[in-house]
């Protein structure tokens, strides 16, 4: 019987197996960032080891990090300790840091695809859960704890349980408007926020394919929020063109050498899969979320489910209270305060054109906070020499320096108690984006029509 | 932190997909050691915003204490912060039961000493309702022979064999891949990945 992608990348990986079924996996890449990392070298201290391949490690400050003036001293304290952490940390063991200030800072998930860190076929870990995003590759990439960190650490190994495997195939031509974000959203929608808990998902199909590496990641970033352990994607000729010529990837006869190992990785027609699901892009529409999980998202002219139509009324109920929302109302019309564009899910220049293009000549309506977050220095740099943040600032946004931002909130970047967010972030956790904020999540044009329109409006109509 | 078994009271939080952002909220994940955790945890439903106490929550309502936490299902998706395992440890909880877990947050309470528990749905509705009506009510939760019980009640749950043992010993991940690291290194003189 053939293998699946997962399958191929996973077995080459296999340092030794238990008796009771369990695989000792060995890490390629191991990525860190300030935040769940300290505890991990204390750990390590404590016990009196030291890093057993520190050259396969790279550490950036991302979290925690200020959006404005990054070249100052860290106004908020815990947040500069932390970060100083981090640095000592780096310095005493050796690990390369693309900190604050360095060139090549940015969200662990954005950097590591640009500098040819992420590759296929490799194994690559982080403590933080969108390390999903880097199977766009065809890399089994997923987020560890902290105590996971440390073993990593260690001994550049985890021990795991092999994961179910799950085919999510989406085939045809998407409709005008719709992007990787819809699709994933879409996807979410339809099988929950634990459908895949307990998988590793594999997507294919012609829509799939026709995606950039970009779109890639930005699905396989989401692969988390249906509870799914990582997502990949087969890599092909637009993830060998995306790779060439980057930073620390394989060059010349090295790069052909490994492009013919790379070709090898797809999944095997005879394969098996423990699960499937089929999506036709005919039935996808611009996504929006109205409640606190992302499978609670709706097509943006559809309405919130009725009453009748939920399991768990309790959860509901709580969920749609916190936003504001009725049972059964539209979304169209509402009022938005914020529009936030950023994240390791949508903050890569695709994603910052995709706005500026849209944006351009226009004004965003008065009473929207319009905040835009590059994802590292690299797109901030490149978001510059295209013009862009004239463009954006024209238009009335503000373009700030990378970092995770009002994603999560832990620096100075939270949205208000009560105001509404349209995000092209990944989650709508209550609170998320600071404590009582109301977050939407959307893709990087819903965010942008929402900032010049002040409300929710059928893009697809819109769009004409 | 060796663990065994457990008879408390116990906790509901009849909801589901508690995801580790309510559990512990990113503005308190500043910190660069372990301790000090269960101050915060589920921060923003034990107090108001004006930092009172929020009656309503069942950690501030007297009838509710006990080393097990009783959870809808999807219980801590979301964030990899292993920070959520820990300030329900610190807080004093030892079990976490639910008919479902997100697979992170599992793998964070087994590395942390924190028990997580699942249960049928089946199961989990009659104990909720139980609890919560009749707060004084003990659970046990032994790991040596799998079951939960409650009143006359009792269901068996899966564990990973090495993880129980990791458990029942105290001892965990790190000792064990250390100790192969010879397996390790000629591993990676036989791989071809690039
Ligand atoms: S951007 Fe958001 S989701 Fe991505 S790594 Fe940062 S905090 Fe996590």
């Amino acid at each position: 019987m053939g293998k699946t992608l997962f399958e191929k990348v996973w077995e080459a990986h296999v340092v030794k197996t238990l008796s009771g079924g369990q695989e000792v996996l060995y890490i390629d890449r191991h990525l860190i960032h300030e935040v769940t990392s300290p505890q991990a070298f204390s750990e390590l201290e404590k016990r009196g080891l030291s890093l057993f391949r520190n050259e396969k490690m790279v550490a950036t400050a991302d979290h925690n990090v200020p959006t404005k003036n990054q070249h100052l001293p860290i106004q908020e304290e815990l947040s500069r300790k932390q970060v100083d952490q981090l640095i000592k940390n780096c310095k005493l063991h050796g690990v390369e840091l693309f900190g604050l200030g360095h060139p090549f800072q940015g969200i662990v998930h954005v950097i590591g695809p640009e500098l040819g860190i992420t590759l296929p076929g490799r194994t690559l870990v982080c403590g933080d859960s969108h390390t999903s995003t880097h199977g766009a590759f065809g890399a089994i990439a997923f987020g560890i704890g902290t105590s996971q960190v440390a073993q990593v650490m260690a001994s550049q190994c985890l021990l795991q349980t092999r994961p179910k495997t799950m085919r999510i195939s989406v085939n045809g031509q998407l409709r005008k408007g719709v992007g990787a974000k819809d699709i994933i959203l879409h996807i979410i929608s339809k099988l929950s926020a634990s459908g895949g808990t307990g998988y590793f998902v594999e997507y294919d199909g012609s829509t799939i394919r026709a995606l950039s590496m970009e779109g890639r990641m930005t699905l396989c970033n989401m692969s988390i929020e249906m509870g799914a352990r990582g997502g990949m994607i087969a890599p092909d000729e637009t993830t060998f063109e995306y790779i060439e010529g980057r930073k620390f990837a394989p060059r010349g006869k090295d790069f052909e050498k490994a492009k013919t190992y790379w070709s090898t990785l797809y999944t095997d027609e005879d394969a098996q899969f423990d699960s499937s699901y089929t999506f036709d892009s005919a039935d996808i529409h611009p996504m929006i979320t109205y409640g606190t999980n992302p499978g609670m998202g709706i097509p943006i002219q559809g309405e919130i489910p009725a009453i009748e139509a939920i399991n768990n009324m309790e959860s509901f109920s709580k969920s749609l209270k916190y936003m504001g929302f009725e049972p059964g109302e539209a979304l169209l019309g509402k009022k938005i305060d914020y529009v936030f564009i950023g994240s390791c899910t949508n903050s890569r220049i695709e994603d910052l054109r995709m706005v500026a293009g849209y944006v351009k000549n226009k004004q965003k309506a008065p009473h929207i906070t319009a905040i835009i977050v590059p994802g590292s220095k690299q797109v901030e740099k490149q978001a510059k020499a295209e013009g862009l943040h004239e463009i954006l600032a024209a238009a009335g946004f503000e373009l700030r320096e990378p970092g995770c931002s009002a994603c999560l909130g832990m620096n100075e970047d939270k949205v208000p108690n009560g105001a509404y967010c349209v995000s092209t972030s990944n989650r709508n956790f209550e609170g998320r984006q600071g404590p009582g904020a109301r977050t939407l999540l959307a893709s990087p044009l819903v965010a942008a029509i929402t900032a010049i329109e002040g409300k929710i409006v059928d893009i697809e109509a819109h769009l004409g | 932190m060796k663990f065994t078994k457990v008879v408390s009271t116990a906790v509901p939080l009849p909801f589901e997909d508690i995801d580790t952002d309510q559990i512990i909220p990113a503005r308190f994940l500043k910190a660069t050691t372990r301790e000090g955790f269960a101050e915060n945890l589920f921060r923003d439903w034990r107090y108001t915003k004006d930092y009172t106490q929020n009656p309503d929550f069942v950690l501030n309502q007297k009838a509710y204490t006990g080393e097990i936490l009783v959870a809808g299902r999807n219980f801590g998706c979301g964030s990899s912060r292993e920070h959520a395992a820990w300030s329900l440890y610190d807080y004093g909880f030892k079990v976490v039961v639910s008919s479902f877990f997100a697979d992170i947050f599992k793998g964070n309470a087994l590395n942390n000493g924190l028990l997580p528990v699942q249960v049928s749905d089946a199961f989990l509705k009659p104990l909720l309702e139980t609890i919560s009506s009749r707060p004084q009510t003990h659970v046990t939760v032994d790991l040596e022979k799998q079951f939960i019980a409650f009143e006359d009640k009792e269901e068996y749950f899966d564990i990973n064999p090495y993880k129980k043992e990791c458990l029942l010993n105290g001892y965990d991940d790190i000792d064990y891949l250390v100790s192969i690291k010879h397996d390790i290194e000629a591993y990676e003189a036989s791989s071809k990945i690039i």
